[in-house]
């Protein structure tokens, strides 16, 4: 158990080897001076010369791409370009909103999802199945900003139950900070509502025709066991990794709905470096987003081996 | 008949409840405490509906139409769904044919069987967990304190099949409806299993509906038989009456088609030049990671065997012997680590993918299960040429080919533009013969081609071998685990265990008078090897008959 898990976190780090790499030729590949690109078109040949010099990129490409490594690995991502500070604190500071979103929206689709999708397979082609599809339509294809906006304008505005904007960290308090992710959080779980209801949905269909649900049906089980713990259960893997992709894609930054309830998080930070060219942030937002993602895929491996047996040890 | 457990009377169970497209047709049978009906048919005859239909666990699709099943004097088809979750595992209970997938995969199978005892009990988690080891030790089961944390991956087929068993019996119910429990299981498993329903029925009083196919299987375990076709009832009759003198056409046909252990005459075929020759053939199969050790594990070792045209030779043995590994080490589906291969006299076993391909044709394969065999978005006839057109045979003249092979196939060569699933399962495995012949192949190998066939088609299908091999003299090299077929077909046999050759040689002399302790247990093992069924009597009596004959 022990060994598989380590054999998985040492596969990941090649992976993020590559994306480092890939990152670091972003900008040393970019056709024309990554100083001038850095600088701006308005930037003195004295200023172009202490870029150069700052980012080293007079000694040769090898040495860069090494030093550049071990500043990684010191946690030195470098320093924006447009404000100065350290790109580190910057996406530090914008962690909260992100993870917290990230949660709740998460947390909250479950909560719902998976029990409407259990109840959909198994009333599979009542009006209540057709409800749970009909709805899981509207969260896929409803854009997150119009329901973001009529929520605002309902719940905020007219209302007045909610702050229209903005965000309270945990530690000033659960109301306030509860009071300011609940919209976004409402807006965003609609689409993973659709998302893990539809896979459950699916995944239970297909289970629920398997043999050893007739046997448990056969030893006279209460339908509400055969489900939750014979069908259900056999059904986690799909389910689990949805979920944790749907956790990663968030994490990585929901730039919508960050923008339309004014949330500090990742994916405003990514869009404004862009707009910037900040390029020591955008790579910073890069190589976090693969993290993210390696990471998020490396736990969804380990509970794999905790909720299916015939994976263990291989 | 006021003492009869189960008595079913007029079953009908129809596609939606609608009387008028009705599978199960009025049946009516009744079962005395403590005995063995056997409820025998081909598939499609309704005999599993009829026992699900007993635990009211008919598909959604279906449902009764008419009749009564009454148990113990209440009837099933109008009880609540209360009632009959309270009636299953303690008054009846139910094993299934595949114990692989009759067992949820996620849990240990200790708790599977203590969930039985958590749903009907009011006993505590210890006194369950002590039940339960109980039973499964009294199904014979080995180290249950340790088996009782296991998953059923981790456990072999015939140990599976005792926890169904011991999840079923636990409680003690008067009914227990096997359906079809051995028919996935190695033939030893098979007669282990048959033994231990045998005690347990005798033990706790046990009445038991018993659904088979098989024949054989019947001749084991049965007290009374009833027959089904398209689901009505032919006869129901004790078994020995039966199987010597069955009243209906049908039964006779369905006793005439078991194959017999009595091996065929050998062919005289040594001047006959040789299609497939093998030389120390081996597969091992390594799996190594990058921070584990490799293990390896020999599948096939040291096969020498030598077939010759219009000559069939079967492979037998038991699940993980190694006979389909050999199978398709000579197709080259996977690749042989040792040995030689050599098809009409070309070397094969280690020549590249592109050197193989001329000699691909040479050799075709028909596997088991029909159903999955055949892409079932591509028409028949699209399936039969492609093999052909992919060696540059025109379109039209293979189509033409394709419509002789489907006549020679007893199909009808219209059924060229029609789809997999519009024919049944022995029309299909009829196809997938159709599809190899049509490449002209010197060898045909055929793996457990005719195992998931219902004995009269398979019958049919042996005929069809049997009769292609005469008219284009083709070698053939039959795997099977089913002696009787082996019997029926082969001119040699060879007998596997373990990877290894353990006897090779003419049928005759491999299954009439086996050398070895393995090739005698399997003989033993096979159901009903004392009934000559296709004469209807014991095989003693036939063997007296052929003495006095010679006399």
């Amino acid at each position: 158990m022990l060994g598989y898990i380590v054999q998985r976190i040492l596969a990941a780090i090649p992976v993020m080897g590559f994306v480092a790499l890939f990152v670091f030729l972003l900008l040393r590949l970019t056709p024309g001076d990554p100083a001038a690109i850095i600088a701006g078109d308005a930037a003195t040949p004295a200023q172009l010369a202490a870029i150069r010099e700052r980012l080293g990129l007079t000694d040769p490409i090898h040495v860069q791409f090494i030093n550049w490594i071990t500043d990684l690995l010191r946690g030195d991502f470098g320093v924006s370009i447009i404000s100065g500070t350290p790109v580190i604190n910057m996406i530090g500071s914008r962690l909260e909103p992100t993870i917290s979103l990230a949660l709740t929206t998460i947390t909250l689709s479950i909560i719902i999802a998976v029990p409407l999708g259990v109840i959909a397979a198994w009333k599979q082609g009542t009006i209540i199945d057709r409800l749970v599809m009909a709805i899981s339509v509207v969260g896929f294809s409803v854009p997150i900003f119009v329901i973001g906006y009529v929520m605002i304008q309902i719940f905020a505005m007219q209302l007045g139950w909610f702050p229209v904007q903005g965000f309270r960290s945990i530690t000033e308090g659960l109301g306030p900070f509860a009071q300011r992710i609940f919209l976004p959080t409402i807006s965003l779980t609609l689409l993973y509502i659709a998302l893990i209801a539809r896979i459950t949905r699916t995944s239970m269909l297909e289970i629920l025709n398997e043999d050893y649900v007739r046997t448990a049906h056969a030893k006279g089980l209460t339908d509400t066991r055969v489900l939750m713990r014979h069908a259900l259960r056999n059904c986690a893997v799909p389910i689990v990794t949805v979920i944790g992709i749907g956790f990663a894609l968030i994490i990585s930054g929901v730039v919508v709905t960050e923008s339309v309830f004014n949330l500090p998080g990742i994916g405003r930070l990514t869009v404004d470096a862009v707009l910037a060219r900040d390029y020591p942030v955008i790579q910073a937002v890069i190589l976090l987003a693969s993290l993210v993602y390696v990471v998020v895929n490396l736990l969804i491996d380990i509970a794999y081996v905790f909720l299916d047996p015939r994976i263990r040890y291989q | 008949m006021s003492d009869t457990l189960l008595d079913i009377r007029n079953l009908g169970i129809g596609l939606g409840g609608d009387p008028a497209h009705e599978v199960v047709k009025g049946l009516t049978l009744g079962i005395q405490p403590g005995e063995t009906m056997c409820l025998v048919g081909e598939s499609g005859s309704g005999k599993s509906l009829t026992a699900l239909s007993v635990m009211g666990l008919l598909p959604k699709a279906l449902a009764p139409t008419r009749g009564q099943i009454l148990l113990k004097g209440e009837d099933m088809l109008t009880a609540s769904s209360k009632r009959m979750r309270g009636l299953r595992a303690t008054a009846m209970s139910m094993i299934f044919q595949e114990p692989m997938t009759a067992l949820s995969p996620v849990h240990r199978v200790g708790d599977q069987i203590a969930e039985v005892l958590d749903a009907h009990t009011n006993l505590d988690g210890k006194a369950r967990r002590k039940r339960v080891l109980e039973m499964m030790e009294h199904v014979h089961l080995p180290n249950v304190e340790s088996l009782y944390y296991s998953y059923p991956h981790q456990l072999s087929g015939g140990q599976r099949q005792r926890i169904m068993i011991a999840m079923a019996l636990i409680l003690r119910p008067q009914l227990l409806i096997a359906d079809e429990p051995t028919t996935a299981l190695d033939v030893t498993t098979q007669k282990q299993i048959l033994t231990l329903i045998r005690e347990l029925r005798e033990e706790q009083g046990t009445a038991v509906l018993f659904i088979t196919h098989d024949m054989g299987v019947v001749a084991e375990i049965a007290d009374d038989v009833t027959v089904l076709r398209l689901g009505e009832v032919e006869e129901t009759r004790p078994v020995d009456a039966l199987l010597r003198q069955p009243k209906t056409p049908y039964s006779r046909k369905l006793l005439q088609a078991v194959p017999s252990l009595i091996p065929r005459p050998p062919r005289k075929l040594n001047d006959r030049p040789i299609v497939l020759q093998t030389t120390d053939l081996g597969m091992t199969y390594e799996s190594s990671g990058w921070f584990r050790k490799g293990r390896s594990v020999v599948a096939a070792k040291e096969v020498n065997l030598t077939l010759r045209q219009g000559q069939t030779l079967g492979i037998v043995g038991e699940s993980g012997s190694g006979k389909s590994t050999v199978a398709r080490c000579i197709v080259r589906l996977i690749d042989p680590t040792t040995g030689s291969i050599r098809i009409s006299g070309t070397e094969v076993a280690s020549i590249s993918q592109r050197a193989l391909k001329p000699h691909r044709r040479k050799v075709q394969i028909v596997f088991q299960d029909p159903f999955r065999s055949l892409n079932p978005r591509i028409e028949v006839g699209e399936s039969i040429i492609e093999g052909p057109t992919n060696f540059g045979v025109p379109r039209r003249k293979a189509m033409d080919r394709a419509r002789e092979l489907m006549e020679l196939v007893g199909l009808p060569g219209s059924a060229l533009d029609r789809y997999p699933h519009q024919f049944s399962g022995g029309q299909r495995q009829r196809i997938a013969i159709a599809r190899a012949i049509a490449m002209d192949p010197d060898l045909l190998v055929a793996d457990e081609a005719v195992s998931a066939l219902d004995v009269s088609v398979q019958a049919q299908v042996l005929e069809l071998l049997d009769d292609i091999q005469k008219r284009l003299g083709i070698g053939l090299l039959f795997i099977t685990h089913d002696l009787r077929v082996a019997a029926q077909i082969c001119d040699d046999v060879m007998v596997m265990q373990h990877g290894k050759v353990v006897e090779y040689g003419p049928a005759a002399t491999v299954l009439g008078d086996p050398k070895t302790e393995y090739t005698r247990a399997l003989i033993e093992a096979a159901p009903g090897r004392d009934w000559d069924f296709g004469n209807f009597r014991p095989v003693s009596e036939t063997m007296a008959a052929m003495k006095q004959q010679q006399s």
